[in-house]
């Protein structure tokens, strides 16, 4: 059968290394975005005259993030790259769009975690003369991670399938490979299909885990 | 970085450009109903259902979810032929949005229905509705009020999805793109420029569908 | 000296006027009374007087000091004098009783936890509490949960106490264990402000009351002025109403 000459020693290594990667990408740009994303979210809870133009420009990279195709955002990063004559491997061009794009997703799934804390808890922080970083990281982030947590990994798994357009670039990840085997001559279905396979063998798992994870947050008391 | 942006160039492909988005929102909106439709006999099939039928409805959409979207598509556009079955790029991209979709919108409408609220379907009993007047009066105002942001929501981000038909060759709006860079050159200025036309186009779908949302269903939704 | 003083202040929500000229003033060890109907602006001097929102003209003073509410420190100065004690008690639900009460020194304040701890354990045993403070406040009581809050805003050492109808929340049957705290903090001489629908409570434990519609003071006077002569066809209207419940 096709599918056990597809299977050599080399293929199975070369498919596991570019599975890796594929997660890699993923985990780097929830990782940098989830903590960049948090920057964002708080610069955008600040109030007054002196932050305005940085709650600007949060808002800004945000929205131009979510509003622009990954695909597009990735050809966006490649040329900048070009053209600006920086000589970099695909790889950094894929994880730096990855980190642009978790930013912004990310920024947004903790500032909505951020104001389900209830406003009142809030007021008493401020009364008894928190600062706005104080509050977060002494009331509210310990009372919102459990609702921030559940769809930040839930994005993460969404990513990791997202990450597969990187293949575009010729970041060598998993759907990368896909593409490889295809034109050594293997057929489209039994390529394409184990990648398929594979994907799902990433993705099945984590979703289960990120499902029980929900619900075991979800039964929790906020503490 | 001295690179000098020259967007001269790139202006007189614009007319070509927005007709090429304009077909990215035909592929996102036939692939949104067409999933709506599947979507929702599979979250009926789910909920209601029973048997082999409910094992396959099962299969489908874990499979679509924990998969990429883009393999789903390579899949269909090359190794179909070897099964006799020839699929143009554009129907290959439209057919595997529409299964993807069918896929997610299960998922989103099923959790729209197990929302419903015990307590308003005891005071519909109570009151003396019927089980008719129960779904009419009761349960879809509730459901469409929960279902219409997750679903919006879904409905744009297969909006920036139909990017990843360009690579079958489809002359939509990220295809064009490709087609007036390898014309110009001038990459940064033609993909910066379809960044802000995606960004248009989602921001007008956005508010759109907002205030749709906020007066046809008394949902909560807010554009940025 | 009054210790508190507020002079022709008046706020805004937006361009809702709440405020309208309030002139009232405490005295040093002085427990005053704010009743009046809901609306009528009672709640919104307490959000004046810890900065939650600025007065958009008049002045505050606290033992003469005038408050630049355009300044964030004076901002923070008033909120160190002036603790608040809310209606929904507004107790960090992530942290133990013992930690609600030790936070803002230690952590905002920075005092030493070995200096605060010992005093918030006996502030939280005045107020009956020795025994719940490894207790998560979702797993109190509203009245334990509410003099949770009182022993948190007194570990800050106020000079002024606002309550902000603080037994509103409450089971009938919770109601005392409080005011038998508040009673306890007018007998040392804690100087307060007090938002409350208790009128036997008001007028039990208030020097002065201030009858308030509107977003004015209406009328202000001993307790026995207000509940049982009251000059003002409003006042009359809103006192006859309350004693006929």
């Amino acid at each position: 059968m096709e599918l056990f000459d597809l299977l050599t020693y080399y293929n199975v290594l070369f498919l596991a290394q570019d599975a890796l990667t594929t997660l890699a990408l993923s985990a780097f740009g929830c990782v940098l975005g989830g903590i960049l994303g948090t920057a964002l979210a708080v610069v955008r809870l600040t109030r007054g005259k002196l932050t305005l133009p940085l709650r600007g420009l949060a808002l800004v990279f945000t929205e131009f993030f979510r509003r622009v195709p990954f695909l597009v955002t990735l050809f966006l990063c490649f040329f900048a790259f070009q053209f600006g004559g920086l000589e970099v491997s695909t790889l950094t061009v894929g994880c730096v769009t990855v980190v642009l794009i978790g930013t912004a997703f990310l920024a947004e799934i903790v500032r909505a975690g951020l104001q389900s804390v209830h406003p009142n808890q809030w007021h008493a922080a401020e009364a008894m003369n928190f600062s706005l970083l104080q509050t977060i990281r002494y009331v509210i982030l310990p009372q919102a991670w459990t609702v921030i947590l559940p769809p930040a990994f839930g994005f993460f798994i969404l990513f990791i399938k997202d990450s597969a357009l990187a293949s575009q670039i010729g970041v060598v990840e998993l759907t990368y490979v896909g593409k490889v085997l295809n034109n050594r001559g293997f057929s489209a279905g039994v390529t394409f299909g184990t990648i398929l396979v594979i994907y799902f063998a990433i993705s099945f798992p984590l979703a289960r885990l990120g499902a029980k994870l929900e619900k075991k947050l979800g039964s929790s008391r906020t503490r | 970085m001295d690179y000098t942006f020259q967007y001269g160039q790139v202006w007189p492909y614009l007319p070509y450009l927005l007709s090429g988005a304009w077909l990215s929102l035909q592929i996102a909106f036939l692939a949104f109903c067409g999933g709506l439709l599947i979507g929702t006999a599979c979250a009926a099939m789910r909920s209601f259902g029973k048997g082999p039928l409910l094992i396959v409805v099962n299969a489908y959409v874990i499979f679509f979810v924990n998969t990429p979207q883009l393999v789903q598509i390579y899949f269909l556009y090359f190794a179909l032929p070897d099964m006799g079955i020839y699929l143009s790029s554009y129907m290959a991209v439209l057919i595997g949005m529409t299964l993807n979709a069918g896929a997610y919108l299960t998922e989103i409408q099923r959790a729209g229905f197990e929302s419903r609220r015990r307590s308003e379907m005891e005071a519909a009993e109570v009151l003396g509705f019927s089980r008719l007047q129960q779904v009419r009066y009761v349960i879809l105002p509730h459901v469409a009020k929960v279902l219409f942001p997750p679903l919006s929501n879904h409905y744009i981000l297969m909006t920036l999805g139909t990017s990843m038909a360009a690579i079958f060759g489809v002359e939509e709006l990220t295809g064009r793109a490709l087609n007036v860079n390898s014309q110009t050159f001038r990459s940064l200025e033609v993909f910066s420029v379809v960044a802000l036309i995606y960004i248009a186009v989602t921001l007008v779908a956005s508010v759109l569908l907002a205030l749709l949302g906020r007066y046809g269903f008394r949902a909560k939704m807010r554009v940025v | 000296m009054a210790h508190l003083e507020l002079d022709d202040v008046s706020a805004a929500y937006g361009t809702f006027q709440v405020l309208k000229g309030i002139d009232l003033s405490v005295a040093r060890g002085e427990t005053v009374g704010l009743v009046g109907p809901s609306g009528s602006g009672k709640s919104t001097i307490l959000r004046v007087l810890t900065g939650l929102l600025p007065p958009s003209s008049g002045e505050v003073r606290v033992a003469g000091d005038v408050v630049d509410y355009s300044r964030a420190s004076e901002i923070r100065r008033l909120r160190d004098r002036c603790a608040i004690v809310f209606q929904q008690y507004n107790l960090f639900q992530n942290l133990t009783v013992l930690e609600n009460v030790t936070i803002a020194p230690t952590k905002i304040r920075g005092r030493k936890r070995a200096e605060v701890q010992p005093e918030a354990e006996a502030l939280l045993a005045r107020v009956g509490l020795s025994d719940k403070l490894g207790a998560y406040p979702d797993e109190l009581s509203g009245g334990q949960q509410q003099r949770v809050a009182i022993a948190r805003a007194l570990c800050l050492k106020p000079e002024i106490l606002l309550l902000d109808e603080v037994t509103a929340a409450l089971d009938p049957e919770l109601v005392s264990e409080v005011l038998d705290t508040i009673r306890g903090l007018a007998a040392e001489g804690m100087t307060m402000l007090i938002v409350s629908h208790e009128m036997g409570f008001i007028r039990e434990i208030s020097a002065r009351v201030a009858f308030m519609a509107e977003g004015r003071v209406v009328e202000l006077g001993s307790p026995a002025d207000i509940f049982d002569n009251p000059q003002k066809e409003r006042t009359r209207d809103f006192v006859g109403k309350i004693l006929r419940h």
